[in-house]
């Protein structure tokens, strides 16, 4: 294959009527699998894990909140991505996928801090510590929330894809302070205990209900997104349709 | 069964996380869902403006 058919593949993939025909089929699918591997998850995480040694009946509180803490800064990874490409190379399918995932990664972020805070009464005697890996946690949810605020002010799709670019992308430097601050600095909350090194240190009996868990986040996560991004191509549409018609005879 | 929703005595603890998340996932689903259709709604209501002539 040469570098031209390839670039012209990534072009026409990135088609907005190509878009909506493959997402269209896809819908219904990621739709099924994100309802199957969710309510097995649930099941497994409710009725068959048994308690922990240490942590009681709490370790419950574990399925929901890893994978939404997770999601929150995998969505941001998305997100920047999506933001780079469109600010790069100026493809409207890209601002409006990294328009369509904040506020996925935003509801993410608030159940990763909710549920890490009812975790944190029973554990550590304290619902809230403003130690670096809960501040920094609030500090995502903040820069969702700023860059959702940010697309809303500006009227112009082109403009506000530039600025709120820029700002996903100054934001990203929060992620990887996340993932590290429980090595950096002191902290109540413990470091990670799937991706160290030596493996994961987390019983099976654990370990599999929490990453059926985390497939089910991720699939909910890509059916909402090509849902999202679909909403906003007939956004788009309608606007320059209106546009047309408000311009017509 | 009690003892089910006790949950060791965290069920004050562990109940409303996983209703949190019940609520928050299901009402994001039905924004992404609703909103959703009714672009689609909107779209096909300017198209068969636009097809039918200026009005």
């Amino acid at each position: 294959m040469t570098a031209l058919s390839f670039s012209a593949r990534l072009t026409a993939l990135a088609n907005p009527k190509r878009f909506l025909d493959i997402s269209g089929v896809l819908l219904p699918w990621t739709a099924i699998a994100a309802l199957l591997f969710l309510s097995a998850g649930f099941y497994m995480a409710l009725f068959t894990t048994p308690p922990d040694y240490q942590q009681g009946e709490t370790v419950k509180i574990m399925f929901v909140h890893v994978p939404a803490a997770w999601m929150g800064m995998f969505v941001y990874g998305v997100m920047a991505a999506a933001a780079f490409t469109g600010l790069v190379f100026k493809h409207p399918l890209a601002d409006m996928s990294a328009k369509a995932a904040a506020p996925l990664g935003a509801a993410f972020t608030a159940l990763a801090l909710f549920t890490g805070a009812l975790w944190g009464k029973p554990m550590w005697g304290t619902y809230w510590v403003w130690d670096a890996r809960l501040t920094s946690e609030l500090i995502l949810l903040f820069i969702y929330l700023g860059y959702i605020a940010l697309w809303d002010s500006i009227e112009d799709p082109v403009r506000a894809a530039k600025a709120t670019a820029v700002l996903a992308l100054v934001g990203a430097v929060n992620l990887p302070i996340i993932h590290f601050s429980v090595d950096w600095w002191n902290t109540l909350h413990q470091p990670a205990s799937l991706l160290r090194e030596g493996g994961p240190a987390i019983h099976p009996a654990f370990l599999w209900p929490l990453l059926t868990m985390a497939v089910g986040y991720n699939i909910l996560f890509v059916w909402l997104l090509l849902l999202r991004i679909r909403t906003e191509i007939y956004h788009r549409r309608a606007r320059s349709l209106m546009l047309v018609q408000g311009a017509g005879p | 069964m009690s003892a089910f929703f006790d949950m060791g005595g965290y069920g004050a603890f562990i109940w409303p996380s996983y209703a949190a998340t019940v609520l928050v996932l299901g009402l994001t689903i039905a924004f992404s869902v609703s909103a959703h259709a009714r672009a689609k709604a909107e779209i096909r209501r300017l198209e068969d403006q636009t097809k039918g002539g200026p009005s």
